[in-house]
């Protein structure tokens, strides 16, 4: 009986480990989203100097970044509630929070496929990925203290 | 008992003259001549600056509209309130539904004394509670690039709004309490011109206190918490603190805020979110140089702690 009840408290905890915190997790996400935005949109504003190679890699790490938010799993059922800033509007119109997500991926994709070859080419993929991250968090997002 | 009918005769005679001084009190004011008489002939290129820093379109838009269509200041946006519902109505240049028919007067009215042409009170969620700091010239100038606007037929429905609340008339005595056109921070002779143009553009236009700033019981700014962070009066959350003090943006440079007015991203690349999205779409429209007073404002300004209560951690 205490080894069925060790085993049972053992997998528990793996499942919640496997679950681990999904609030957590789309945070982190969003965190390296804003610093990869940030780096490229220090070049497209001249602050840094234009070198095309770094560019196309942060590109495809923004790219990279965006695939791997997966909607129904960072934000599933149960997670409106705790430390987070999600608006309940995602639960509430799940399609709207998908589509402006799928555009924000679609944005990255272009600007990865567009390949920009000066700082002014980057600034216009910038301005419509920023343009994407102010659209979601118009609706999605809910500023705490 | 004679001495119950004296006491009921005198505490009619109160009542009737308390509801007597409540009415006069609570009349809608009109602008006098001479103010009138600064509104001059009005220019719509430089309507257009006070168009976008006025962020008209943030509220007078349909719900939802991109690119052009925020030119079709049609209203109907609903901002769910504790007072109630509001709902901006149509200011486009439709002659019926919208505002086509006013005169630039009428505009001045409705802008700097929260009077509406027939001579009733609008309601203070119509931010004219800063737009009464504004020049007359920029209300004049705003009415001709208005006047460029295209007219769209369609009245949004009406406010709907809690006792006593739906009591216009009660607004007279409000605007007695908080109605004013003088700066909320006062100055010193030599302060430098940036700062001086930023005060004009977040206290007048810019309405950036109606957010921004906490509000006492009868929904009045808290001159002494300006720009503290409030809770916000709609959609759950708060506004930020953008003074210096505590949780405000005292880490923040000039340069700094002017580049989140411009492209909505903070310095450590968050970006702005609610109802900021649109102030921020259209404070891109202004001139480096008005984004830079703003910044110069910003940091002029007292600091003050968080205007809004701390938020409470979760255990989870």
């Amino acid at each position: 009986m205490k080894k069925l009840v060790i085993a049972i408290s053992m997998l528990a905890l793996a499942a919640s480990a496997a679950f681990a915190d999904p609030i957590r997790d789309r945070q982190a996400l969003m965190k390296e989203r804003g610093k990869i935005v940030g780096g490229l949109s220090k070049v497209a504003k001249d602050e840094e100097p234009f070198d095309a190679a770094a560019v196309l890699t942060q590109l495809q790490a923004l790219q990279a970044n965006a695939e791997k938010f997966d909607i129904d799993a960072l934000f599933p059922k149960g997670s409106e509630s705790g430390d987070t800033t999600a608006a309940p509007k995602i639960w509430e119109d799940m399609a709207g929070f998908k589509a402006v997500e799928d555009k924000y991926l679609a944005d990255v994709k272009a600007a990865v496929a567009a390949a920009p070859a000066d700082a002014d080419a980057l600034k216009t993929q910038v301005g419509a990925i920023g343009s994407d991250c102010g659209t979601c968090h118009q609706g999605y997002r809910i500023k705490k203290g | 008992m004679p001495w119950l009918k004296k006491l009921v005769g005198v505490a009619l005679i109160l009542g009737v003259a308390g509801a007597a001084a409540g009415w006069l009190l609570s009349a809608p004011v009109k602008l006098d001549a001479a103010t009138l008489a600064q509104l001059g002939p009005g220019d719509a290129a430089r309507g257009k600056r006070i168009f976008y820093a006025g962020g008209c379109s943030s509220c007078h838009a349909k719900p939802g509209a991109q690119g052009d269509a925020r030119l079709q200041l049609v209203g109907g946006l609903e901002l769910k309130t504790p007072f109630g519902t509001f709902v901006p109505p149509n200011i486009s240049q439709d002659p019926k539904d919208g505002i086509g028919a006013w005169s630039v007067a009428d505009l001045a009215n409705a802008m700097l004394k929260g009077v509406s042409p027939t001579g009733e009170h609008f309601y203070p969620a119509f931010p004219y509670g800063s737009y009464a700091r504004m020049k007359p010239s920029d209300v004049a100038d705003l009415y001709a690039f208005l006047k460029t606007l295209p007219a769209v037929s369609g009245k949004a429905p009406d406010n709907s709004l809690a006792f006593p609340f739906n009591i216009r008339r009660g607004i007279g005595l409000w605007k007695r309490l908080y109605l004013s056109d003088q700066p909320v921070i006062p100055l010193p002779d030599g302060t430098p011109e940036p700062v001086m143009a930023g005060r004009y553009l977040v206290e007048g236009p810019g309405h950036c206190g109606e957010c921004h700033t906490p509000r006492d019981f009868a929904g009045g700014t808290r001159k002494g918490q300006w720009l503290a962070g409030a809770v916000a009066a709609e959609g759950g959350g708060v506004v930020p603190n953008i003074t210096s003090g505590e949780g405000g943006i005292g880490n923040w440079s000039a340069s700094d805020i002017a580049n989140y007015l411009e492209t909505g991203f903070t310095p450590d690349f968050d970006s702005a979110g609610g109802a900021m999205v649109d102030v921020q779409r259209n404070m891109a429209e202004l001139t480096a140089d008005d984004r830079a007073a703003i910044a110069a404002y910003l940091k002029a300004i007292p600091p003050h702690p968080n205007g809004y209560p701390a938020r409470k951690k979760s255990t989870k």
